[in-house]
């Protein structure tokens, strides 16, 4: 009998499907309701920090340069009050095999996927993470397929999202690029059950445990630099590995001070999966309609249980807009000659705003930068969102409205990082957990956990409950 | 345009019809089909809008309408934003220019 191939039907393979292609039981770490063991499945199906420095070093991956921010730093000390201005510094993670950090998560999949003998990998993805796992699956001689979200339905594609498949195929990746929405998923699954490859999610332990070894490696070398660690590092946060990983490897150094700041791109009231609206955003990665439901549900990812846990390690929340950006891109290339991708500055235009709150002595780390070139640059970005009916003008960005129009700050002292409510981002959380979990009883271990992973207290959660 | 069989090309297929797509997908993305692009070897000859069929760079057979023979990568830096040169300019005035560098 053949197998049922429309859409229900493959959705309803999922965890079989997805069981096979990962090779993690996760219902080993199960409570059996909302609560499981994170530390465990982490420990247990991923790697130690010296095994995986070990398997990237073999294969180029990190101890990227850590730069100072001179002429930025001033800039800020220019528009801030008397003894205001923070040290500001990027982790040049451009400087990987694939140009970006996601090289580290991939790294550590694709080698995974190479020690358990798997003939090839799968990744669905249509940013950085895509050339990442194809650049480490040619290195391993593994076959690779990325699958992209790429077009409307008018066939008109983002320069940035169509040069990334140009990366893809040049690491001799077979790309296949989808329209928009969210039938991605039903297309990777038919994929992964056709070919037998390993599922390279950005979401698996082995993946997340890739980036902690960007936050050691920030921890050691300010420890070398300085004398101490860094105050703040900021991490661009979309899906949350990101941020979960660099918070875990700073929490390995012992790092234990560090605020750690979440930066999104501002796009509020567009929505991701429609048709219409996908050529209206100049972001495709690093922003809110990934930075938001990724942290009020993680487990919304394509394993059954995320190894990146946002809210468990945030302990601060800006967003910026896409004008902030693009300002702040220019200005790293103009005023310290390092030319890097937009989306990877999200950041960086964030830390510019949160240095002028810091006195001269505290160090910000941005971690992260990504490559740029034709397509992932701000100029086609800025190019295609004109032809898009994007208004572009200088102006306060507290004025820009996604989808409507960019706004260049005027000035440097218009960039204006805004707080989310983490508060708020939580109570939502625990809210997700009980409405997917309608038939479970709220246990202690439940709260408990729930408190973990909001980085709150019991108390909190309890709160939140009776107020539900 | 003809291709041969060997041929590098790109095909495009319906993924999903309209009426097929998941519950949850918006109202305008709904009355669109999902579209896929895939480029692959030319199994046999065909000449573009035929259906063909074509192996993808791993080995897997894909069947599909041919649109272009050796399908070329369009993306580039776009037209020129002429605001853009205005930010290094009064930057690096704010930051060097002025008074106190004369």
């Amino acid at each position: 009998m053949s197998k049922d191939m429309s859409y229900a039907g493959v959705m309803s393979r999922r965890n079989e499907i997805m069981k096979n292609a990962i090779g993690i039981d996760y219902d080993v770490f199960e409570s059996g309701g909302i609560s499981f063991d994170y530390e465990k499945m982490m420990r247990e199906t991923g790697y130690t920090l010296e095994e995986m420095t070990k398997i990237q070093r073999s294969t180029g991956v990190g101890n990227t340069p850590l730069l100072e921010m001179k002429n930025i730093t001033k800039l800020v000390r220019k528009i801030s009050p008397e003894g205001k201005g923070a040290r500001i510094f990027i982790k040049d993670e451009a400087a990987n095999p694939s140009g970006s950090f996601k090289a580290r998560r991939a790294a550590n999949a694709v080698y995974h996927a190479k020690k358990l003998g798997y003939k090839g990998v799968i990744a669905a993805t249509s940013g950085n993470y895509g050339a990442a796992v194809a650049s480490q699956a040619a290195m391993y001689g593994l076959k690779c397929i990325i699958v992209q979200e790429c077009y409307d339905s008018q066939g008109k594609g983002q320069p940035e999202i169509i040069e990334k498949a140009r990366k893809c195929e040049a690491y001799g990746a077979e790309v296949i690029q989808l329209t928009t929405g969210p039938e991605l998923f039903y297309t990777f699954l038919k994929l992964l059950e056709e070919t037998g490859y390993f599922n390279a999610s950005l979401y698996t332990p082995f993946g997340i445990a890739g980036v902690e070894t960007l936050g050691y490696e920030i921890s050691m070398e300010c420890r070398e630099k300085f004398g101490r660690d860094p105050d703040v590092v900021v991490c661009t946060n979309a899906g949350g590995g990101n941020l979960t990983g660099t918070a875990r490897g700073l929490q390995k150094a012992g790092a234990d001070l560090v605020e750690v700041v979440a930066a999104s791109v501002d796009l509020s009231g567009l929505h991701m999966a429609s048709d219409t609206q996908f050529n209206k955003k100049s972001f495709t990665t690093g922003h809110t309609g990934f930075g938001i439901p990724f942290s009020t549900w993680p487990d919304r990812s394509d394993v059954p249980r995320s190894a990146g846990r946002p809210l468990r390690y945030m302990d601060r929340y800006v967003i910026v807009t896409q004008g902030e950006v693009f300002y702040t891109t220019e200005a790293l290339a103009q005023l310290e000659g390092v030319e890097r991708g937009p989306a990877g500055n999200t950041s960086l235009a964030a830390a510019i705003s949160i240095a002028r709150e810091l006195d001269e002595d505290k160090i910000i780390i941005v971690q992260e930068t990504e490559y740029t070139g034709a397509g992932k640059h701000i100029q086609p970005q800025l190019s295609f969102a004109r032809d898009n009916g994007i208004e572009i003008r200088f102006g306060d960005p507290k004025d820009e409205v996604p989808g409507e129009n960019i706004i260049l700050p005027k000035d440097p002292s218009y960039i204006k990082a805004n707080d989310i409510d983490l508060n708020k981002l939580k109570r939502s959380y625990i809210k997700n957990c009980i409405e997917k979990n309608p038939d479970s009883h709220v246990t202690k271990e439940d709260i408990q956990f729930l408190a973990e992973d909001t980085k709150s207290s019991v108390e909190f959660v309890e709160s939140i409950l009776k107020d539900l | 345009m003809m291709a041969k069989a060997g041929d590098w090309v790109l095909i495009h297929n319906i993924v999903l019809k309209p009426e097929e797509r998941a519950p949850q997908v918006p109202d305008d993305t709904k009355k669109v089909p999902l579209e896929c692009l895939v480029k692959g070897f030319l199994i046999e000859d065909g000449v573009v809008g035929d259906t063909v069929r074509v192996k993808t760079i791993t080995g897997r057979i894909e069947q599909g309408t041919l649109r272009e023979v050796n399908p070329t990568y369009t993306h580039d830096y776009g037209k020129f934003i002429p605001e853009l040169l205005q930010i290094g300019i009064t930057l690096r005035e704010t930051l060097f220019g002025g008074e106190d560098n004369e």
